[in-house]
């Protein structure tokens, strides 16, 4: 199934910033940060789908778009 | 020797010196400030006329090594909303002043002399009144470069603009930060409180500059290891703020439908990656600016930052996402580097960022400029508003009037303060904040998108009622407290999610002044302070009605959430009851 991913702040260094990427059915979105290895930058800070915040436990669906942000704040 | 009250008095320009009543011996900061206005302002009186005061304090923990304990609170009745004003800044004044022994420097009275303005220069025991008519008509810059020619470095310098002079509601009042550039008490108009009692300039004197005394200071050495590292070990202040400064928040903001778009119209921007943290700080580390810069000395998060041109030139420092916000997705300006541009320029005027950006958003609606018009709006920052043609006098009210003056419905304001960066919709629990601080629309009061976007302090869904009303006062009352230690808001990311964080606040607190407070001491100081602010506005005239958002998001649906602004009147008014 294709997904969208979307990294952000130090998420995006030496990976990228948006991609389409093809992911089994079933895949959480646990999974996917795993298979990026993101939590080795930074721990994950927020996760949303469809710009709705998600559990990590997330089954993605055909044409779900995911955003990875590490702990982020400002205000 | 004891820290003492400064009080002066501009209608026969005389100064005497105070003990600190008994009372206002535990209070700093934003504590200090609304306490003294609330006991010596009328809440009726003009803003600008003889009985408002203007109260300068720092914070308890200013002046000694504690990291981020660097901000001076100012307080006055606001021109802008009409109700009390508290706004706090870091730069250089608050240590200075702290270290000079000054609890708060009260000026009140207006001169009898229409045509001088004065510098204020404060020493030990003493209060200058210089009239400075060769600096009048100058913006910040210029009277900056004036007061360091003729002190040493270390003055603290506080001035206005052209703008302060001509008493707009956009006015600010702006202080020197370490660096040599500016930071603003930049909400409420409190510049134009300064233009008002014609005080072109403070400057504060730090020849005899003398340690603050600490009670305990083993005790006080031991806290502020245990907090700093607290502050450096979370990742929000430790690696998020000082990578990308505020303005990390466009994409979250604009991901979760929360980045008020075109006057708030909608939830997010398709040109959010242009004006965005990553890629301001790309352009940063390609031109040679600086990602990490502290507002004042011994700040350990340096969210702040220096962004220059591609040539490599200065363009602005303290570029926030506030203003980034308004100029970006607001008002549609794509081009990072001009509104950093605008941003240094509203610096060297001293004008409110957030204020003057959110109306000129507005503008659009008003038919003044195009959505976009990044030169059009140029213009009217760079020659309308500091020269006072009509025009520029419509916007230099703000927001509301500016509305009001071109008979728009969808104004975005709150006690006629502009309406920042976070969808009141789609990010609820900031809602309830806007709508009742006693400061009128303000971000910082209680920061509840921490909570609702960031899962800072857990996570309260955004987009549902549930919670909200006690999240933002929860955060209210800790951000009042906050702001009376002289503490910078954001060490409240460490404080939320860090056990060890608060108690070590509250530790070197009473390791400074030999007192046994707990944090229930300190939640209650939150609260009075809280209570003692709404009740000024109260009195000043302010009503439930007044705690109420722009009617518009009541029955405009915000894509793509497509939510409305669903609170009753009585869910909103349960706030106040603590
Ligand atoms: S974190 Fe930012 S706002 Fe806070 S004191 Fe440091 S530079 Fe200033």
């Amino acid at each position: 199934m294709h997904v969208v991913v979307k990294l952000f702040a130090q998420y995006r260094e030496g990976r990228f910033k948006v991609e389409e990427r093809n992911y089994a059915i079933g895949t959480t979105a646990q999974m996917v940060i795993d298979l990026l290895e993101l939590e080795r930058v930074s721990p994950l800070g927020v996760l949303m789908v469809n710009s709705r915040h998600v559990e990590p436990s997330y089954c993605l669906q055909e044409g779900d778009v995911i955003a990875l942000f590490p702990k982020v704040g400002g205000g | 020797m004891a820290d003492l009250i400064y009080r002066v008095n501009m209608t026969n320009l005389s100064f005497k010196i105070e003990e600190v009543p008994a009372r206002w011996l535990g209070l700093g900061g934003r504590g200090l400030t609304s306490t003294i206005v609330a006991e010596e302002v009328d809440p009726e009186c003009h803003p600008l006329g003889p009985n408002n005061k203007m109260v300068f304090a720092p914070g308890l923990l200013s002046g000694t090594s504690a990291s981020n304990s660097g901000r001076n609170s100012l307080g006055a009745k606001s021109p802008l909303t009409g109700g009390i004003k508290e706004s706090n800044v870091g730069g250089t004044s608050a240590g200075i002043f702290s270290k000079l022994g000054v609890k708060a420097l009260i000026i009140e009275g207006l001169p009898k002399d229409e045509n001088t303005f004065y510098q204020l220069h404060v020493t030990k025991n003493n209060v200058e009144f210089i009239p400075v008519p060769e600096l009048v008509g100058k913006d910040n810059y210029a009277v900056l470069d004036a007061m360091m020619a003729k002190y040493d470095k270390k003055v603290a310098v506080m001035s206005i603009g052209r703008i302060g002079e001509m008493r707009m509601n956009l006015a600010n009042v702006s202080v020197k930060d370490p660096g040599g550039k500016l930071r603003s008490h930049g909400r409420g108009g409190l510049g134009a409180v300064m233009g008002s009692k014609k005080i072109k300039c403070i400057t504060v004197d730090a020849a005899d500059y003398k340690e603050v005394t600490i009670a305990d200071p083993d005790k006080f050495k031991e806290a502020s290891k245990i907090f700093t590292k607290a502050l450096q070990e979370n990742p929000i202040s430790g690696q998020g703020l000082p990578a990308f400064g505020t303005n990390v928040l466009v994409n979250i903001l604009n991901e979760a439908g929360g980045l008020p778009t075109h006057n708030f119209r909608q939830g997010n921007w398709e040109h959010a990656e242009e004006i965005c943290g990553e890629t301001m700080a790309e352009n940063i580390k390609a031109r040679g600016g600086k990602t990490t810069h502290g507002c004042h000395a011994g700040c350990v998060i340096q969210c702040s930052q220096v962004y220059n041109d591609k040539e490599g030139k200065f363009l602005t420092s303290g570029f926030e996402y506030e203003t980034i916000w308004a100029l970006g997705a607001h008002l549609g300006i794509q081009d990072l580097d001009l509104i950093a541009k605008m941003d240094g320029l509203m610096d060297d005027l001293g004008v409110d960022s957030i204020e003057t950006s959110v109306a000129l958003g507005l503008a659009v609606d008003a038919g003044i400029l195009a959505y976009g018009d990044g030169a059009k709006a140029y213009e009217i920052l760079s020659h309308d508003i500091p020269t006072g043609t009509p025009l520029g006098r419509i916007f230099g009210a703000g927001t509301h009037i500016l509305g009001k003056a071109y008979g728009l419905v969808r104004v975005p304001t709150v006690k006629g303060q502009g309406i920042p960066a976070y969808e009141p919709r789609a990010v609820k629990g900031q809602g309830i904040t806007y709508a009742t601080t006693p400061m009128g629309a303000d971000h910082t009061a209680g920061y509840a998108v921490a909570t609702n976007i960031l899962n800072s302090g857990g996570h309260v869904d955004p987009l549902k009622k549930e919670g909200q009303v006690e999240l933002a006062r929860n955060l209210q009352i800790a951000s009042a407290a906050v702001d009376s230690t002289g503490m910078c808001i954001f060490v409240a990311f460490a404080a939320l999610d860090d056990a060890k964080c608060l108690p070590a606040l509250i530790d070197m607190i009473n390791a400074r002044f030999g007192c046994a407070l707990t944090i229930d001491d300190v939640m209650n100081l939150g609260k009075t302070i809280l209570k003692t602010e709404h009740e000024f506005n109260i009195k000043a005239g302010f009503g439930k009605a007044d705690d109420r958002l722009p009617e518009f998001m009541k029955y405009e649906i915000l894509p793509p959430h497509n939510v409305t602004w669903d609170f009753t009147g009585e869910e909103i008014d349960e706030f106040w009851n603590f």
